[in-house]
């Protein structure tokens, strides 16, 4: 059942007052659901990384019955568990300057004036109870000799803001996460299920009554009911094929959503992270991440020269291009990842790249084992390093690592309003899988930071706003006709893709398509390559609708027809993204038009004409979708040309 | 630098189910850049049985940056794999050479079912976290986080056992299948920090009774170190068996006193 929706119905739901104000404002008048009466309403959370744990642990700690599904097999595995770098908070330990306030403008200008004001000084308000929380759950972060909680720089701020657990600060806030979810489950408030995947959404009566959910050990699909479902469901980055995301990540829940009437936001914001090992070869499965938080030591450099293939050691200084440093004297190595990926890719479109395919730049630490020692830089950054070595088979101690940029992050998402619901009453989304916070471009740092706040801090809140009015009023449950024909649908679809009985798996087609989008609508996009790419994006699901190859049935265990079902919702998606991107004729954080840049190739962006959120609704024709838009309206800020000079 | 590896003989476990007995497959992989990691050997076997028509082997996997705890392979006996201080995931093929023969298996313990080929499940690991492995701390309530200075060494000694990926080759390593190691790290890192004192002899009593339904027992082997991809030392043994002696004995409402 697809809803029809009125534009004007998208409404963010910013609550009165100023800025400073609203969240206050708006926990004092929400309507509230009372202890006792908890127990009687049913959330689903589907997805167990930092967001959807921390969301299922608080809500069952509150009082509700909330099950929780994962595809992985423990909700420690998800995605989250690989964020390396750190968490930031506007805690001002080091009192250098710090507030909220500055938390709340840094995101919004590294955001590229794209982010919605009011969730953003939220965000930046709760920051600080997220520290205080997971401290209290045992997260080691790093310490100083005097016992207290140390700092380090991200990205696109000039304070120390960001808290970090040595190079593994996803893991240990998951971890802290996840324990909080399992005592829940332990004690029964929450039921877990695993190695499930959520297939589609039903909604009933203009509101998300449960989901579909496919059981990957046994194949079987059934239904679940429920009073309000979350999605947390992680990013799309593996649009592109390679990118820095965990294999299993994927757009599956979100998009089926999109379909089901959740308008899709902002799609072409896609964040390139300018620090990953580059692609040695054509099979590459995936690439990794060096942390941005390397930055703060390391010093970007390329040879001067074009085709120099001297080894680094033999370039000598004044050879030596260190070119972020050269073109942002005020940020320098910590230029914000849009930014610096972008020099990288001109660097090397400069015939200035360095290693054995002239595909990346270096990131030298040559001066800093010269100025802190060899021990305090393995302190900091030890286990990135021996990380590189294993993957590369070279010692950055020794030689400067090689680095390029690749798809890392995706900004946009399902659209959000202020209480986190999408535009299906009931359905909310949460992390990675929301568009809410960042704009176009997200700094280092913050996405934990916002899957965190959004999880313990923001639906804990916003949900009983929706969910009092159901009180002791009945809801469909699984009964009900309508989850039937969704789950009849789904089994339809697998049985579909199992039984083309092509020639081709589908990593073939999944690394064929993140080739067109890394093309077309990567890094730098333009109108010819957009179109083209939306061409040849449908020819190619064209090709995966005859050709693909599935074996070993529907029916128990077969990661291959997982792979397709994931592949396939990218196939749509993908065109959504590049319609985004052909449409939004302005460069603005991590989307840029080569058509539109200023003399100094920097982005340029039109205030005048795209300072909104574009939120696209799903027609039944993946070619054919409707854009709607929400206005962004800024109290507080001026729009600013963003400059990092 | 890079080179290339041939006539590589992959002798890889099948199984269909729990019920199925299993069985060694072979494979032969012509030629493969040493720059691959050795699931994307795995990835590239499976696309080529795919497009022939055959079932790609199921093994499990997701971040492939050793983080997530997900890949878990006996390649040639060893959990892992041959590289010290490396999970599967990490491993490349340049620590192999031409014509080698690998066999590739999943973790064997009984708390370990096998699900089918390489794929194993894991869940009595979270049912021991389940039991006690957290720190009682309601969303909202927290102090200041610098209200309690927490010396250097103690969060690193934490920190060194809160790494642990949650794998299973300390398990599938140990001639015992015992999971000493990994409950251990986890007692450890949290009865390490001030923060989790309060439930400390609770936390060790509910989670080593929960280990031992479903795990064997611990008889001081240390196979578990030595295969463990995040280098966990055996100390948080013999941590978490002297709290758990403690726990035994101590007379819990004077805890504050001690
Ligand atoms: C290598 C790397 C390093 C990073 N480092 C940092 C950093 O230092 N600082 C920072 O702030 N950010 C960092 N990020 C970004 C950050 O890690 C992520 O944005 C964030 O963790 C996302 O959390 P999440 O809870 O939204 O989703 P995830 O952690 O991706 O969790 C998604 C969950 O949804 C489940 N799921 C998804 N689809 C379905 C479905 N259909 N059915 C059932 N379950 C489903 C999954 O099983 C999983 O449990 C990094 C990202 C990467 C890739
Ligand atoms: S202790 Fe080591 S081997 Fe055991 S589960 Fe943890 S990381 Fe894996
Ligand atoms: S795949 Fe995540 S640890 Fe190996």
């Amino acid at each position: 059942m697809s809803m029809t929706l009125d534009p004007r119905t998208l409404d963010s739901k910013i609550p009165d007052g100023s800025l400073a104000d609203k969240w206050d404002n708006f926990k004092a008048n929400e309507k509230l659901v009372n202890p006792a009466n908890k127990r009687k309403f049913k959330v689903i959370v589907v997805g167990t990384g930092l967001a959807g744990a921390s969301a299922a642990a608080t809500l069952a700690e509150l009082g509700y019955q909330v099950d929780a599904f994962t595809f992985h097999d423990s909700p420690r595995r998800a995605h989250s568990i690989a964020a390396q770098g750190g968490i930031n908070a506007a805690k001002n330990y080091r009192g250098d300057g710090d507030s909220v306030h500055r938390l709340f403008y840094d995101t919004i200008k590294g955001g590229d004036f794209r982010s919605r004001e009011a969730n953003v000084h939220r965000l930046a308000q709760v920051s600080v109870n997220i520290i205080d929380q997971m401290v209290a759950q045992g997260v080691p972060f790093a310490r100083e000799y005097g016992g207290m909680l140390d700092n380090r720089s991200f990205g696109g701020a000039q304070v120390s803001r960001t808290f970090y657990a040595r190079g593994q600060t996803g893991q240990q806030l998951l971890l802290g996460a996840y324990q909080q979810l399992a005592r829940q489950i332990g004690i029964g408030n929450v039921r877990l299920f695993n190695r499930t995947e959520l297939v589609d959404i039903v909604n009933i009566d203009g509101r998300c009554a449960g989901i579909v959910v496919r059981d990957l050990m046994t194949g079987e699909v059934s239904s679940h009911s429920a009073h309000a479902v979350v999605l947390a469901t992680g990013g799309y980055g593996n649009v592109f094929f390679l990118s820095t995301n965990a294999m299993a990540c994927n757009v599956t829940a979100a998009w089926r959503a999109h379909r089901r009437g959740a308008l899709f936001a902002n799609p072409c914001y896609t964040q390139i992270h300018p620090t990953c090992i580059p692609q040695s070869d054509d099979f590459q499965s995936k690439l990794t991440l060096m942390s941005e938080s390397l930055r703060n030591d390391g010093r970007v450099w390329v040879p001067k020269m074009a085709g120099d293939l001297r080894a680094p050691q033999d370039i000598p200084e004044d050879e030596r291009d260190y070119y972020l440093e050269r073109l942002y004297p005020s940020f320098g190595n910590l230029a914000p990842r849009d930014i610096s990926s972008r020099a990288a890719k001109r660097a090397i479109d400069s015939g200035q790249g360095v290693g054995p395919k002239q595909n990346g730049v270096y990131l030298d630490f040559g001066d800093a084992i010269g100025r802190l020692g060899r021990n305090v830089v393995s302190e900091r950054y030890g286990n990135l390093f021996d990380m590189y070595e294993r993957i590369t088979g070279e010692n950055p101690y020794e030689t400067p690592m090689r680095i390029y940029p690749a798809s890392h992050y995706t900004m946009g998402g399902l659209w959000v309003d202020y209480e986190l619901m999408t535009t299906v009453p009931g359905l909310y989304a949460a992390g990675e899988a929301n568009f809410s916070d960042h704009g176009a471009n997200r700094l280092g740092a913050s996405a934990l930071m916002q899957g965190l706040a959004d999880g313990y801090f923001v639906l804990p809140y916003t949900i009983s706003n929706y969910l009092s009015q159901w009180l002791n009023k009945s809801i469909p449950d699984t009964s009900h006709p309508e989850f039937a024909r969704v789950e009849a649908e789904a089994r339809d679809r697998y049985h579909r893709l199992a039984s083309i009985g092509g020639t081709r798996s589908p990593d073939y087609f999944h690394r064929e398509l993140g080739k067109i989008i890394w093309d077309y609508c990567g890094m730098e996009r333009t109108e010819a390559g957009l179109d083209k790419a939306l061409s040849e994006i449908p020819a190619l699901y064209e090709e995966f609708s005859k050709d693909l190859r599935v074996t070993g049935g529907e029916d128990g265990l077969n990661q291959t027809l997982e792979k397709a079902g994931r592949v396939e919702d990218f196939f749509e998606l993908g065109m959504l993204m590049c319609r985004d991107a052909l449409e939004r004729e302005e460069s603005c954080g991590g989307h840029f038009r080569a058509e539109h840049q200023t003399a100094e190739g920097e982005a340029l962006r039109d205030d005048e004409n795209f300072a909104h959120v574009s939120a696209w609704e799903w027609t039944g024709d993946a070619t054919q979708p409707n854009l709607h838009k929400e206005p962004l309206a800024y109290e507080e800020v001026d729009f600013q040309t963003r400059s990092y000079k | 630098m890079s080179g290339t590896l041939k006539n590589l003989t992959l002798k890889i476990w099948r199984q269909s189910g729990p019920a199925d007995g299993g069985r060694f497959d072979t494979h032969v992989i012509d030629e493969i850049t040493d720059e691959a990691s050795f699931l994307e050997m795995l990835d590239i076997l499976n696309e080529r049985l795919v497009e022939s028509g055959e079932e790609a082997v199921v093994f499990d996997h997701d971040c492939r940056e050793g983080i997530c705890g997900t890949c878990s392979l006996m390649i040639n006996g060893q959990a892992h794999g041959p590289e010290r201080a490396t999970a599967t995931c990490q491993l490349h093929m340049r620590k192999f050479s031409s014509g080698d023969t690998i066999v590739i298996e999943p973790w064997r313990a009984s708390a370990f079912p096998i699900v089918r080929d390489l794929m194993v499940d894991r869940s009595s690991f979270d049912r021991i976290v389940e039991s006690g492995g957290f720190i009682t701390a309601a969303t909202g309530g927290a102090p200041d986080a610098n209200l309690t200075p927490i010396p250097k060494p103690v969060a690193d000694a934490a920190m060194d056992a809160a790494q642990c990926i949650g794998c299973g080759a300390c398990v599938a390593a140990c001639p015992n299948g015992a999971a000493n190691l990994f409950t251990g790290a986890k007692v450890s890192h949290l009865n390490l920090l001030p923060q989790g004192q309060a439930e400390r002899y609770q936390r060790v009593e509910n989670m080593v009774e929960t280990m031992d339904e479903h795990f064997g027992s611990c008889t001081n082997h240390g196979e578990c170190e030595a295969a463990c991809p995040k280098e966990i030392s055996i100390d948080v043994i013999a941590l978490m068996n002297s709290d758990y002696r403690k726990a035994k004995t101590i007379n819990r409402k004077s805890l504050s006193r001690v």
